[in-house]
């Protein structure tokens, strides 16, 4: 059974006030916050495991190595992957920063072309274009006015020349969850690589790269219960087998003389440097947590949420939320505007009130001048979100339109 | 502490000097990208003093409660007091407490004028 009111007993700070009220969390598509599980295991790894991994032949070394290999199983395992097919990373940006670098930058020549759409994160539009120096063309499909993806503009877009398509699966402005089964085999009828940046899928219901024939999946450990710092790229073998390292350094290595080096196996070959092995053993016990709630179950409760506070938003006088307007369609995140008010001066009377949300462009600066606003007010949820703060929301949302009335 | 005070709320709502003039000797620009904020100012001068000043763009309260008053604060002063102006003395005459982020909405308006000083 999901209890959202049981959850919520496993996270520490939801007990805690902001400005003297009970902490309303929705900005969990920023980042989420963690559980005493995930917390103690960062506790017990320092406390009982610390070691350098693949080093040592001690018992500690043996110890965290295996911790840390496993967490690589736990990880892969929840998006339908092998083990070393999953690399760690620092988070989605890292991720998809190494398919730029490691497979586009080597792979790509002058006159080849990239897809990426508007509705993206900046860590997939900023990213491709530093291949514009190569002579790599960079196109964008376009949006129609409900957050949407123009899908017809993949027709016109796609040439021979298109090497490589790449696609956020769920926004984390206007929510949209993308058809990234469509948008692969398109991808793959055209040979073209599909890359998909999925920071705001995995934490948020089942992903499979089988499925969605994903040649990289991108996301990271701290929007899923996990901490900072860490996060994970899947590859498919072949291509993986197929590519450089990314960096360059200890781990990553075979054998070394001084004149040349063989790379190390799949996934230690991305993975150069002592990694951030107490991150991994982290991410893997949110991972954990999240598969004992079931993927399935998480998606349900945030739909009933998104459902709920789509409705009780509607009843607020001039708000207007960006996006599409079936639940289903979309993830627990409401990108919106009350009025004339500022997003900046919205968010700051709800935080007066305890409530956490985003306010500003989102890291999707072209996407949010296409909505014709300058900002929006973003609140968004997760396992631990409630109807009853929604309601507490939307009497701050209501307070708010007198101060500025 | 409440940022939405009466003055500041009457500043936004009523902001003074707000639009824009016809040939204006100065024109500046600038924007706070990540909030969306942007503020133009115009400004007539005469006589090495500011004869005329008009602010205008998108912004939250706190931004066009600066900008608002900053217009009042300078019109009729020397450009060269106006340098000396000090982003404290403004955000101390909005009489409240701004956290970090606030902060640069506040003295976006400031930055604004000086930058366009510069140039005059």
């Amino acid at each position: 059974m999901f209890d959202a009111k049981k959850i919520r007993e496993d996270f520490p700070i939801l007990k805690r006030k902001v400005n003297g009220k009970t902490l309303v969390y929705f900005d969990n598509a920023a980042t989420t916050q963690k559980p005493v599980q995930v917390i103690n295991a960062i506790r017990d790894y320092y406390e009982n495991h610390n070691a350098n991994i693949h080093r040592g032949v001690h018992q500690l070394s043996q110890e965290a190595s295996q911790m840390y290999e496993d967490a690589h199983h736990v990880v892969g395992k929840l998006i339908g992957a092998k083990w070393d097919e999953t690399i760690f990373t620092r988070n989605t940006t890292e991720g998809l920063n190494l398919v730029m670098y490691a497979w586009a930058m080597r792979k790509l020549k002058k006159g080849d072309e990239i897809i990426s759409t508007v509705m993206e994160h900046h860590s997939n539009m900023v990213t491709w274009q530093f291949l514009k120096e190569m002579g790599i063309k960079l196109k964008f499909v376009g949006i129609n006015d409900d957050g949407t993806l123009k899908m017809e503009d993949y027709d016109k877009l796609v040439t021979r020349s298109t090497k490589l398509i790449t696609v956020v699966h769920a926004s984390n402005v206007v929510g949209t969850i993308n058809d990234v089964r469509k948008i692969g085999k398109i991808a793959h009828d055209n040979k073209a690589l599909f890359v998909v940046d999925g920071a705001q899928s995995v934490p948020h219901m089942p992903v499979n790269v089988k499925k969605m024939d994903a040649d990289f999946l991108a996301f990271s450990a701290h929007k899923m219960l996990g901490p900072t710092g860490m996060g994970a790229l899947y590859g498919k073998r072949s291509l993986l087998q197929s590519m450089d390292p990314f960096m360059y350094g200890g781990d990553m290595i075979k054998q070394v003389t001084l004149e040349k080096s063989t790379w190390n196996d799949l996934p230690w070959k991305f993975e150069a440097g002592t990694p951030n092995i107490c991150g991994g053993v982290a991410f893997a016990e949110a991972v954990k947590y999240l598969e004992r709630l079931k993927m399935k179950n998480v998606r349900k409760h945030e739909e009933e949420i998104t459902k709920y506070a789509m409705e009780r938003m509607s009843e607020v006088d001039g708000l207007k939320i960006f996006g599409p307007g079936d639940y289903r369609n979309r993830g627990g995140v409401l990108s919106f505007n009350l009025g004339e008010i500022h997003p900046h001066d919205l968010a700051t009377i709800l935080d007066e009130f305890g409530v956490a949300v985003r306010s500003g462009q989102h890291c999707a600066a072209p996407l949010i001048h296409l909505l014709k606003a300058h900002a929006t007010t973003r609140a968004s949820f997760y396992v631990y979100n409630t109807k009853e703060e929604v309601d507490y929301f939307i009497d701050v949302l209501n307070k708010a339109r007198k101060v500025f009335g | 502490m409440n940022i939405y005070q009466e003055n500041v709320m009457d500043h936004y709502k009523n902001p003074r000097n707000f639009g824009k003039m016809k040939k204006p000797d100065v024109v500046s620009k600038d924007a706070n990208m990540l909030c969306g904020d942007e503020i133009e100012i115009q400004v007539k001068i005469k006589n090495g003093k500011i004869d005329d000043i008009r602010f205008s763009g998108p912004g939250c309260a706190i931004s066009r409660a600066s900008g608002s008053m900053l217009s009042e604060l300078v019109k009729g002063k020397k450009i060269s007091d106006i340098k000396k102006i000090k982003d404290d003395d403004l955000i101390g005459m909005m009489g409240i407490e701004l956290t970090p982020i606030r902060r640069k909405c506040a003295l976006l308006s400031l930055r604004v004028l000086k930058n366009g000083l510069e140039k005059a």
